[in-house]
């Protein structure tokens, strides 16, 4: 071992420090077992199964379960939808995102945060007022209820299926690397405690779990941000000078590099992102609980501005590790250095780990156990609202209203929605497991383009425009689905990576569908709108006169609160 | 439904739809505008936002993109600040009016 260390010295005189380590970590053992982030992981999960205890006993009604009752304030509910939006796939991702490629991850962040303003103007509010449980209630307010039902939930569980076996299988893998545990008992543990929260405490559990994470999140990333600028005395230009001086791409960090290819495939992801935002079930279902549009309104601009915060604190983060990990040897691997000569490439775990080292480079081993303890609230947090969205699209939209066409006893449907969240659960943990060793970055990214082209197109068309008829909206939606599942299936990244097809043989070049699968959705639903003779047609332009007037001002809109 | 035709008659309202979706649809073409800008300049001028600021390595680039984060943030808040002050009142007063 020794003599090892003293070769690999040899290897890499050029940069000392490292070689002296890397012996070190030739010698030592594989991942210890980090006590202090099992004690504070622990201490969340006791806290959040109080709160689930004492949500349970407040959770009576389908309102209560659904909505948290309407009783949440615009304040907590931007923390809220900050913290469904602040997943584990954007902490580790982006700033992992960053640590590799410098500027091209400032390009995601600030894709994932301008669908935000969009939520604001156009829907917000208008979701609040014409909605209850589910976004389905909104576009189903004046159109045939069965068929837009069918349409909204498949379009939810599609969306929600691949955010869910992403987020499962990235939880795996970091539980795996952060506790040391097996990848199976960490996908089972993830599972197994969404099921509690979801089935136990419904949405008011599920938002507070989702409350106290974000405000962990935030502050730990704050921290991280905060310690790495005053190592270089608050000064981001001696951070960006160091990091340019020790990552391999010198100066090109500092502007956009080979993420984004070609211009259309930028468009494509830019729509993706932007229009996603406002066709993700999970997060369309906050807006029912808070009491009115007004409070609607103000979560929008709390969330927004707490996600912007966020993403500028990954960026610092990123540029951090790129300074503190990439040349420390102590979190590189020692024989992935030898061979590439990179410590960008060569760190231990993958670049997802980048925010992750960096929180024991700047904050020591306690440090590191706080942040990895978040990094698993953040997932078991993301992947309950994810659950509760998908149990109550089955419940609410295929249960109470398709199959007891509206007439559903209440605690039947809640009863209904406990099941799905535990045949949900069952599902996620399998399919995590099945998905181990499978490629998902592409998830995420599908899940984003089916929510622009299905969920959103027909959500924002039932709200603005009058000549939208049921039928428009089936043919449609389904178009605008069916394309962004092809699309990203014939992509490069499915296509040459997934499916192991020779490099450059994709049919489709883009790598996000959003582009064509959008515009074929709009395309379809308003052709077929305009085409449409049938008498349902009439009835669903004659209803649009009613939802516009409570739309704009809420008269009539359900109150949230059932008893 | 008379109420609804009231309702429609109603000139607060009138005033309210006309605010908002004017102010709405106007904000929403200012953000596509700022972001499809700096995604354009992204897939056809990533040289420029290569240029550095002066003479250190900071490139023109990174307040660029954080200013988008910023301004998305802004125009939230210019919306939110416009419909608490003034069509929270509209409505209030079509609900006072056509009660009953």
């Amino acid at each position: 071992m020794k003599k090892f260390a003293w070769l690999s010295a040899i290897l890499l005189a050029s940069v000392p420090t490292i070689a002296l380590a890397a012996g070190a970590v030739e010698g030592g053992a594989k991942q210890a077992t980090n006590w202090a982030a099992i004690g504070m992981f622990v201490g969340f999960v006791g806290l959040t199964l109080v709160i689930t205890y004492w949500a349970a006993k407040r959770t009576a009604s389908a309102a209560d379960f659904y909505s948290a009752g309407g009783g949440i304030t615009g304040f907590q509910n931007g923390l809220a939808i900050a913290g469904d939006y602040m997943s584990a796939a954007s902490f580790l991702g982006i700033s992992g995102l960053v640590y590799t490629s410098g500027y091209d991850g400032l390009i995601y962040s600030v894709g994932w945060l301008v669908g935000w303003p969009i939520v604001t103007f156009l829907i917000a509010e208008q979701l609040r007022n014409l909605g209850k449980f589910t976004f389905a209630d909104v576009t189903s307010f004046r159109l045939g209820q069965t068929e837009i039902r069918i349409l909204a939930a498949c379009g939810s569980l599609v969306t929600v299926a691949f955010y869910l076996i992403a987020q499962m299988v990235g939880a795996g893998k970091l539980i795996q690397l952060l506790f040391g545990l097996d990848y199976w008992i960490a996908v089972v543990l993830v599972g197994g405690l969404m099921m509690i929260y979801v089935t136990f405490g419904g949405m008011k559990a599920t938002t507070w779990v989702q409350i106290i994470k974000a405000v962990l999140l935030l502050s730990g990333a704050t921290f991280m941000a905060g310690a790495v600028l005053y190592k270089f005395g608050f000064s981001p230009e001696a951070l960006f000078t160091k990091a340019t001086e020790v990552h391999p791409k010198k100066l090109a960090i500092m502007e956009p590099g080979t993420l984004i290819s070609n211009p259309l495939s930028a468009v494509s992801l830019g729509l993706a992102l932007m229009f996603g935002t406002a066709g993700l079930p999970h997060i369309l279902m906050r807006f029912f609980t808070v009491k009115d549009a007004q409070a609607a309104r103000k979560s929008v601009f709390y969330a927004t501005g707490f996600i912007g915060y966020f993403y500028i604190l990954t960026f610092i983060i990123g540029f951090g590790a790129i300074t503190l990990v990439s040349t420390d040897a102590m979190f590189l691997d020692g024989s992935i250095l030898e061979k590439t000569k990179s410590g960008i490439a060569a760190i231990k775990g993958g670049s997802n780990m980048a925010a992750i080292h960096l929180a024991n480079a700047v904050g020591g081993n306690l440090f590191l156990g706080f942040i990895s303890a978040v990094a698993f609230a953040t997932i078991l947090a993301v992947v309950s609202g994810l659950a509760l969205a998908g149990a109550s699209s089955i419940s609410h939209d295929l249960y109470g209203m398709v199959i007891k066409g509206g007439n559903a006893n209440e605690q039947d449907e809640i009863r209904v929605s406990k099941i799905a969240t535990l045949v949900l659960g069952v599902l996620a943990i399998f399919l995590g497991i099945v998905f181990e060793n499978q490629n998902v970055a592409f998830m995420v990214g599908l899940a984003f383009a089916i929510a622009a082209s299905c969920n959103f197109p027909v959500l924002v068309m039932s709200i603005f425009w009058k000549g939208l008829t049921t039928r428009g909206a089936v043919v449609g939606g389904f178009l605008g689905l069916v394309s962004a599942v092809v699309g990203v299936v014939l992509s490069p990244a499915v296509w040459e990576v997934t499916l192991g097809f020779a490099k450059g043989s994709a049919p489709i070049k883009l790598d996000n569908p959003a582009l064509f699968s959008m515009a074929i959705a709009f395309a379809g639903i308003w052709l077929v709108s305009i085409l449409d003779r049938s008498k349902r047609a009439a009835v669903d332009r004659d209803g649009f006169d009613a939802q516009y007037v409570r739309s704009q001002t809420g008269i009539g809109a359900a109150s949230a609160t059932a008893h | 439904m008379s109420n609804l035709a009231k309702i429609e008659r109603d000139p607060n309202y009138r005033e309210l739809v006309r605010r908002r979706s004017s102010l709405g649809w106007l904000l929403s073409a200012i953000m596509l505008v700022i972001y499809f800008g700096f995604i354009l300049l992204v897939a056809y001028a990533p040289k420029f936002l290569g240029i550095p600021l002066g003479s250190g390595v900071t490139t023109i680039g990174i307040p660029i993109g954080l200013s988008v984060i910023v301004l998305a943030f802004v125009l939230t808040g210019i919306y939110v600040r416009r419909a608490n002050s003034s069509y929270d009142v509209l409505i209030r007063k079509i609900v006072e009016e056509n009660r009953s």
